[in-house]
């Protein structure tokens, strides 16, 4: 009698667990972003904070980029309810119909440049490519420019580019052959390879990580470098002899999508919200050095005056630097990189 | 044919019962070690011709899921394609090569250690495969680059004025590969080595042959299959190297492997990889088979000898 009682309940618990899961699950969902310092900063940035304020569960996983969602979105398994992308895989995603539209009922996208408000992807924060170069062999006058990166008489020493980033390279390459930075868009492919072409002989490392960039600058592998701002003030932070600044530097965003066929679409898009709003957005610089890619992240009081000044997004370094135009690379990623590599490669 | 004397009582019919019994039990065993070895024949099934036949049929179509031969036909319009192709092979022989002349000696010594000092020192070849590839890698950077061990050393003493360039070219991908795949030259040699029966040796030397001419004549011939084996295992893995070429060739080595990534990720089509896969398969296999013929009966002692 005691014993059929008990396994009743049992059996009884066993059930209201099982339905309370689908309750659970639906509070729950899945970010995706690059891993490393940079997530750990978005966690305490954004995830913790919106997880909180909607009462939802952010569980995390690490994404390699569009390969990873397309993978998902084609194989009708997609894991993930946010992705972190950078900006012109979110163009091209958006092009192959990968992601679910975006809701700007409940996503405010007031304070975000335009150009990364899209139907089915926004902007979340902005990467630097700038030049950095070794204080223990140029003083403080070394390369300044692109132009002085490129005049191997005047800076002698070793240098590394990226070859990944075939988009950055070119955009870099156009400043140096002398175009000013609101001229640099739409870019002239070839007049940017044939400046590649020039400095290409003189390149002894191409790097193709982020991590590979700083520690050829940090071991003195090279003496000058094309790298991410968040990896040269980090190198900086640790007492490398480096320089850096954000003159003719090259902004690039990422962007955040919900991946086609996304489980919990509702709770991401609300999750989104929250991500690109000034107040969590002016979150992120107190962590690690990618800037806001909400303007009114600045308005907030949240980041302190002293900081300002060293955030590649922050009004006053906008100015200086080159936007990425998401759409331009969209449309001319695969020709550009195609003839980059031919030309590197050779 | 000395069986015919041994049973004088033994008639025709006896005979042939008995071969047939004699057939009959080879066919049966036969079968059963078919059975036993369907399992793993299933395996390599599933996990090797179904994959790669996969592969085949997926580099036949474009990006937009249509049947094309656009993923071939990039070989020839885009220079570097072959470039990186040629590449991957100079890459693949000179570190075969440099596997070779480093592995052959260390095998040979170790088979002539008596047992308890050889196994001391294969425990130092093995070693290292315990480490991950990546770490051997870097560990390699540190010590070639520019002020690296090797050139800080050289500079100090004032051998060199100017540091040399080890690492981020060509001769850091095959220094980085070299160190990492000798061991699959050193094993299966070494190997070989030790069934090398010594009295063969000794008859040789009875003979009158010296030591050159016993090694010469005798033990290298002997060596061969062992040698082969380890020869191809390390090419064949040599052209699919990623990690240490991207991380030691500065971006100026880009082999077949490095190229496949790209190209996937480049085209957002699987096929466009793909492509590349099936081409350096179809060239590996046919460098196997020519490596196979030029050594004749040798090289087939390789595979009976597995």
């Amino acid at each position: 009698m005691n014993k059929t009682k008990s396994v009743r309940i049992a059996a009884m618990a066993g059930l209201m667990a099982a339905a309370a899961i689908p309750a659970f699950a639906a509070d729950t969902i899945t970010v995706a972003s690059w891993g490393g310092t940079y997530q750990e900063a978005q966690t305490k940035a954004f995830f913790d904070p919106a997880a909180a304020a909607l009462g939802i569960t952010i569980k995390q996983d690490t994404t390699n980029g569009l390969d990873d969602v397309r993978l998902q979105v084609t194989g009708n398994a997609v894991k993930w309810d946010i992705t972190e992308l950078g900006a012109d895989e979110c163009a091209r995603g958006s092009k192959e119909g990968l992601f679910e539209k975006l809701d700007y009922g409940i996503i405010d996208k007031s304070g975000i440049n335009p150009k990364l408000v899209h139907d089915d992807w926004v902007g979340i924060s902005y990467t630097s490519v700038v030049l950095i170069y070794r204080t223990d062999v140029f003083g403080d006058k070394g390369p300044k420019t692109w132009a002085d990166f490129w005049d191997v008489k005047k800076f002698p020493g070793r240098r590394a580019l990226s070859s990944s980033q075939s988009t950055e390279t070119l955009s870099v390459a156009a400043l140096a052959s002398g175009l000013p930075i609101d001229k640099v868009y739409p870019v002239d492919i070839d007049g940017a390879l044939k400046s590649v072409d020039k400095i290409r002989g003189h390149v002894d490392a191409w790097w193709t990580s982020g991590a590979q960039a700083m520690q050829l600058v940090k071991d003195g592998e090279v003496d000058m470098a094309s790298i991410w701002n968040g990896r040269a003030g980090t190198l900086k932070k640790e007492g490398a002899p480096v320089s850096f600044s954000f003159d003719q530097g090259v902004l690039t965003a990422d962007c955040m999508v919900i991946p086609k066929g996304a489980k919990n679409k509702e709770a991401a898009m609300k999750a989104l919200a929250m991500f690109v709003s000034p107040q969590l957005q002016a979150n992120l610089p107190l962590y690690v050095d990618n800037g806001p890619v909400n303007e009114k992240a600045f308005e907030t009081g949240k980041i302190p005056p002293e900081r300002i000044k060293d955030i590649n997004s922050a009004p006053e370094n906008v100015k200086k630097q080159v936007l990425q135009d998401a759409e331009f690379w969209r449309d001319n990623l695969v020709e550009a990189t195609e003839k980059f590599n031919n030309l590197i490669q050779q | 044919m000395s069986t015919q004397s041994a049973l004088p009582n033994e008639t025709v019919a006896d005979r042939t019962l008995n071969t047939r019994a004699l057939r009959a039990d080879a066919r049966r065993e036969e079968l059963r070690l078919l059975a036993l070895l369907s399992p793993s024949l299933l395996l390599v099934f599933a996990i090797i011709i179904v994959p790669v036949g996969w592969l085949f049929w997926l580099s036949l179509f474009d990006e937009t899921g249509a049947l094309s031969a656009s993923n071939y036909a990039r070989f020839f319009e885009q220079a570097s394609y072959v470039k990186t192709f040629v590449t991957t092979f100079k890459v693949a022989f000179i570190v075969t090569g440099a596997c070779v002349l480093l592995g052959y000696p260390l095998a040979y010594m170790l088979s002539q250690l008596p047992r308890r000092a050889a196994s001391i020192c294969l425990i130092f070849v093995i070693l290292p495969f315990w480490t991950s590839v990546l770490v051997r890698t870097y560990a390699w950077l540190v010590i070639l680059q520019r002020k690296g061990l090797i050139n800080s050393w050289l500079i100090d003493l004032g051998v060199i004025s100017q540091p040399l360039s080890l690492a981020n070219n060509f001769s850091g991908v095959v220094i980085g590969m070299t160190h990492i795949l000798l061991p699959f030259l050193v094993l299966p040699l070494y190997a070989s080595m030790k069934t090398i029966d010594t009295d063969c040796l000794r008859a040789g030397m009875n003979l009158g042959a010296g030591p050159v001419a016993t090694f010469r004549q005798i033990f290298f011939p002997l060596s061969l299959p062992g040698l082969a084996s380890g020869v191809v295992i390390v090419f064949v893995l040599c052209l699919g190297f990623f990690v240490t070429p991207a991380l030691m060739g500065g971006g100026k080595v880009i082999m077949w492997a490095m190229r496949m990534e790209q190209t996937t990720s480049l085209y957002s089509n699987w096929g466009a990889g793909a492509a590349l896969g099936v081409v350096l398969l179809a060239v590996t296999l046919a460098l196997l088979g020519l490596f196979q013929w030029l050594l004749g009966a040798r090289a087939t002692g390789v595979w009976s000898s597995r």
